[in-house]
């Protein structure tokens, strides 16, 4: 059970340019440029098989072939590092430790895609990260990696950073461009599709900072290599977060496909205090929850989508035997409520009453037919909003009255959680 | 407003400001930045500033006040020196996040939402930091402060009451 990672590669130092370049950075983008017109890149991540890491899986390749052959407006491409999926915290480490990396994947998509302007739009909470991409990017300036006739390719391009204001909805990529054009964050309709009409009305496409991280290493080891890992659909590796109740809490990039039990047990050290496990959610909060004796799936889109749950942003949140579920829940549920941007009246007026029901069930207010109101309210959110917020806010909470309801009705009958909670702060 | 007028940003703050306008496509974009720039020199979300950006750059006051409804991430009235935010989402509470808050407010003799008797410390709970796996977690303003427990809270807060 040991794997050498690819992007988190254990390299002190990785985020100052010479120690990057010294380990090979920016050999991937002079490959690129010299050897490869943007279109035989397109083809080089389409052959990859590369899918987006931001919880969509979407093809990145294909992507950006959306982009009208016909166009003549100028092209924008906006890495996406506004990372706030509750139970996911890979991009923070990447940019963290390896700024050049995502600096180096940026320009050779930018290149791909014919886009001489670039945004990184990275959470606002992320100081120490935006404080270190904009080191990176000044030195990736002052070595010509960065602005006119790049490496002498004639290529020119442009990064700027740009920070949120913690609004998690600016992860959504119509949301991201609204609020980089200055606006409050608020989705769009589709269609038009963002590689059509996005920033400014142009043709943008948005990549998640893993995404754009998997670029050098495809580029310089080539597609063949990058499916050599993972599973025929899901290729590559991918980062996988553990939080909760694990010994070892932490990102481990591994190949697509490993087992949730060889994740939780032999990389992220099994249960803390050898309690057991109850339940996980494998892909972020918006995802369905599965029980704990569920954990022989495997970690890729296709598997986890069988076992009735979703690989999304492949943040693990782990609960032992003393969560009350009915607390998670009510917590999950006050996010989004206070996440969703009130556009539309599902979402908005939805989340809320599922927070206020859940606030009731967890303060012992609650009555049982509230548990199928609940459930109501999940069915008429669901698909009927413009973007996908309101369709997160309702997996994790509606799978956890389908698999303890049991818990749910205690609470409601005794007023108090039916498990004893553990301490945990000390 | 005449820029020779007295102004409430630092020569700083407005060389960035004058900086960013020729960064983007279309002006409007640097709502969300300028709002930065005034948090950073005021700690919260100044009104006569955020005027003073709106008539230096031509960019309507209104969609500077829309942005300040929108991003929660800045305070719109002066804060406590420190702004604590404990992350109570959902990887922080199954890590004793409650429990955190407790004792945050033991400490400072204050509830959630309050600042301290000498203006030091205000402590409020936030939706999730992006810090799942070094929970439970808090930002001290700009500073993230992770795997926290009682031992580590205490050192963090005698170390910024010493600074004073």
């Amino acid at each position: 059970m040991s794997f050498e990672p690819i992007l988190l590669k254990p390299i002190p130092d990785d985020d100052q340019i010479d120690v990057y370049e010294k380990h090979g950075g920016y050999s991937a983008l002079a490959k690129a440029l010299k050897e490869y017109s943007p279109e035989q890149i397109t083809q080089i991540v389409i052959d990859s098989g590369l899918r987006g890491r931001g919880g969509a899986g979407f093809p990145t390749g294909r992507k950006w072939t959306f982009i009208p052959k016909d166009n003549t407006k100028p092209v924008y491409l906006c890495v996406n590092a506004d990372e706030s999926e509750p139970g996911t915290f890979k991009d923070r480490q990447l940019m963290r430790e390896h700024p050049h990396l995502l600096i180096e994947g940026t320009i050779i998509a930018a290149y791909a895609i014919n886009c001489h302007q670039a945004f990184i739009y990275i959470r606002g909470e992320f100081a120490a990260e935006a404080r270190l991409l904009e080191k990176a990017i000044a030195e990736a300036s002052t070595k010509g990696y960065l602005g006119k006739n790049i490496l002498g390719s004639g290529f020119d391009l442009n990064i700027t950073l740009y920070r949120g204001g913690g609004a998690y909805i600016c992860g959504e990529e119509t949301a991201l461009m609204t609020s980089l054009e200055g606006g409050p964050g608020y989705p769009r309709v589709k269609p038009p599709f963002p590689a059509v009409a996005g920033l400014y009305g142009c043709p943008t496409i948005i990549n998640n900072v893993e995404t754009l991280c998997n670029l050098p290493p495809i580029v310089a080891n080539g597609a063949d290599w990058f499916k050599s890992y993972g599973t025929p659909k899901s290729p590559g590796t991918k980062i996988f977060c553990v939080s909760g109740h694990v010994n070892k809490p932490g990102n481990y990039e591994l190949p697509m496909g490993v087992s949730m039990r060889e994740l939780l047990f032999d990389y992220a050290g099994g249960i803390k205090n050898d309690k057991s496990l109850k339940a996980v959610i494998p892909g972020g909060s918006s995802v369905p929850m599965l029980t704990g004796d569920k954990i022989d799936v495997n970690m890729d889109f296709e598997s986890l989508a069988e076992a009735g749950s979703m690989l999304g942003s492949a943040g693990v949140i782990v609960m032992d035997e003393t969560t009350c579920i009915v607390k998670a829940a009510y917590v999950i549920s006050r996010f989004y409520q206070h996440e969703s941007c009130g556009q539309c009246t599902p979402c908005r007026q939805g989340t809320l009453w599922m927070y206020r029901i859940l606030h009731r069930i967890e303060h012992g207010k609650g009555r049982t037919e509230e548990l199928d109101l609940l459930l109501d309210i999940c069915d008429n959110i669901e698909g009927n909003t413009i973007c996908p917020l309101g369709d997160a806010a309702v997996p994790s909470v509606r799978t956890s009255i389908r698999l303890f309801r049991d818990e749910y009705e205690y609470h409601i009958k005794h007023k108090k959680c039916m498990v004893e909670l553990g301490p945990r702060f000390e | 407003m005449n820029k020779a007028d007295k102004s409430i940003l630092t020569k700083s703050t407005i060389e960035r400001l004058e900086k960013l306008l020729v960064v983007f496509p279309e002006k409007k974009s640097i709502v969300l930045p300028a709002l930065h720039l005034v948090y950073e020199q005021f700690g919260y979300l100044n009104k006569a500033a955020i005027a003073e950006i709106a008539a230096r750059t031509g960019v309507p006051d209104i969609y500077f006040e829309e942005g300040a409804n929108f991003y929660t991430m800045f305070p719109i009235a002066p804060v406590g020196k420190y702004l604590i935010q404990v992350c109570h989402n959902i990887s922080c509470t199954l890590m004793g996040a409650d429990e955190l808050v407790r004792y945050l407010k033991e400490k400072l003799k204050i509830e959630v939402g309050e600042t301290t008797a000498d203006g030091l410390f205000t402590l409020v709970t936030v939706e999730c930091l992006g810090s799942c796996g070094t929970a439970p977690v808090m930002q001290i303003n700009d500073t993230y402060y992770e795997n926290l427990t009682r031992e580590k809270v205490d050192r963090i807060l005698e170390k910024l009451r010493r600074q004073e």
